[in-house]
């Protein structure tokens, strides 16, 4: 079967900094996995490159059997979902019309049947009734499911969050990782930037260990907590663990 | 010539009257109780007509363009940014008076077969010149949206063009509202250069009437309300159509 995605030596420059050094991993179809790291080490830009809002400079990526560049760029988005820390729904669309843009515009569907999409997404994340509401009216939450929903109903075949939880006020994050949670009991194929570790160990097949633009570690959820190898990835479990 | 040998006189009349020698007011001129004073005050008043089209018809052609040479601005291309930049340092280095006298008098040497009216000549200046104001205005609107706005936009598939149009465009649009109320105000006030080539809008009535009447004084301080009040109503309704767009936004 080929892999869900496939980065082999990918590396990423801004300007003179190197924020990616020849980054390879593989992600099978249905495989979860958790990428964690300091601030800085690149794991927003890895993720980030695989849809193509960063461009990659070095090495390849496959998408679903499909090599990314600029000729495939919209062939590999139909297949990849996002999901952003800041959420980024459009402020100016009710919820309602922030998950049928895509669907109408980029899909074709109907109106009425963008409208049953996205009612039936909204249903999974549990918040049908905000249908008619404007993002700013909902709490960070909430938005943050509107935004899970808007990506659902592209219907990807893999789902990239980049922090999605960072943002949210303590009380409102367990409400979205209970979303992230059934969606990776779905078997939806899932990247996850998150320093959520007791999300982590729940549904990651793979924890991701990032530092300086590298992927330091690569281990199952149990190997990586219980015996991280290298000496940083302890160090930096030993940070987050502690609060 | 004799008309600008009357107008000498008249400022001279008026300067005379400034320095308290005059014969003081004379609002019969204007006066709408009188036959003659409301015929000339109707003729005054008729200038609005075109002083208005004028205004709009060119900011509603400039507008568009505008858009269209903001875009490239963002582009990745350096030869679509140039063009750009050009195109706005050039237009705007363009002062409108000249561009009226260039299109009316200049152009149809150039192209003796199209016969540009005294209306089109001053729309086509007038759209011209705000072109580049109304580039730039639009390229602080689509900066100030946040970035995630487009990249969301790109990881739902939309197109160049739907991004744009239902997702930065509206946006950007409620944003830059005021400052295109600012340039409908700006027009109205340079529409009156057109005045030069003959255009019958409001400059253009008070200085036929100022010349026939001797009365530069009360002409030109009804012309100084009659700008006052078309400034004082579009700018309510700018301040309205915003209310309305930013209340739609927050509900
Ligand atoms: N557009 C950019 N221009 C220049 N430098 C950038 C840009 N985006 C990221 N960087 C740099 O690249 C490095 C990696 O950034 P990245 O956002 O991928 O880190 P991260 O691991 O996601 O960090 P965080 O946990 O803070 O989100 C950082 O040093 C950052 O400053
Ligand atoms: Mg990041």
């Amino acid at each position: 079967m080929t892999a869900a995605i496939e980065l082999n030596g990918v590396s990423k420059w801004f300007g003179d900094f190197q924020a990616l050094n020849s980054v390879s991993l593989s992600v099978a179809q249905g495989d979860k996995v958790v990428i964690c790291g300091p601030s800085g080490s690149g794991k927003s830009t890895a993720i980030r490159c695989v849809n193509r809002l960063e461009k990659h400079e070095e090495g390849i990526i496959r998408v679903d059997g499909i090599k990314l560049d600029d000729t495939t760029v919209s062939q590999v988005r139909q297949e990849v979902g996002m999901v952003f820390q800041q959420f980024n729904l459009f402020p100016h669309l009710s919820v309602l019309n922030n998950l049928t843009l895509g669907p109408i515009r980029a899909r074709g569907l109907s109106k009425t049947e963008a409208q049953d999409r996205a009612m039936a997404y909204l249903e999974r994340v549990h918040i049908p009734e905000q249908a008619g509401k404007y993002p700013k009216q909902l709490s960070g939450g909430q938005q943050q499911r509107v935004a899970i929903a808007r990506s659902l109903c592209m219907e990807p075949k893999i789902l990239l969050f980049d922090e999605p939880t960072s943002a949210l006020d303590p009380e409102m994050i367990s409400e979205v990782l209970e979303v992230m949670v059934e969606l990776a009991d779905s078997g939806m194929t899932m990247i996850v930037v998150t320093h959520e570790m007791g999300f982590a160990r729940k549904v990651a097949d793979t924890m991701v260990f990032m530092d300086q633009g590298q992927i330091v570690e690569t281990a199952d959820p149990e190997t990586f907590f219980g015996q991280p190898r290298t000496e940083r990835c302890q160090r930096f479990l030993k940070q987050i663990l502690q609060h | 010539m004799n008309k600008n040998v009357n107008r000498v006189l008249l400022i001279v009349a008026v300067g005379l009257f400034l320095s308290g020698c005059g014969q003081g007011w004379g609002w019969y001129v204007v006066d709408p109780s009188t036959k003659s004073g409301w015929i000339n005050l109707k003729f005054l008043m008729s200038g609005f007509w075109y002083t208005i089209l004028l205004s709009f018809v060119s900011l509603l052609i400039a507008i568009p363009i505008g858009l269209l040479v903001a875009l490239p601005g963002f582009s990745k291309n350096p030869f679509l940014r140039g063009f750009n930049r050009t195109y706005v340092e050039l237009i705007r280095a363009l002062p409108v008076l000249v561009a009226i006298l260039w299109i009316h008098y200049g152009l149809p040497t150039l192209f003796p077969s199209i016969d540009l009216t005294v209306f089109w000549s001053g729309v086509i200046a007038l759209s011209i010149c705000e072109t580049a104001f109304l580039a730039e205005i639009f390229r602080a609107g689509i900066q100030s949206i946040p970035k995630g706005q487009t990249e969301a936009a790109q990881s739902i598939s939309l197109s160049y063009f739907d991004r744009m149009y239902y997702v930065i465009l509206p946006q950007a649009l409620r944003r830059i509202l005021p400052a295109i109320g600012n340039q409908f105000v700006y027009m109205l006030k340079m529409s009156s250069l057109v005045s030069v080539i003959g255009m019958g809008e409001l400059v253009r009535k008070a200085n036929e009437l100022a010349v026939t009447e001797y009365r530069a004084l009360e002409i030109y301080s009804v012309l100084v309300l009659e700008y006052l009040v078309l400034i004082l109503v579009v700018s309510a309704g700018v301040r309205w159509l915003e209310k309305k767009l930013g209340a739609d936004e927050s509900q």
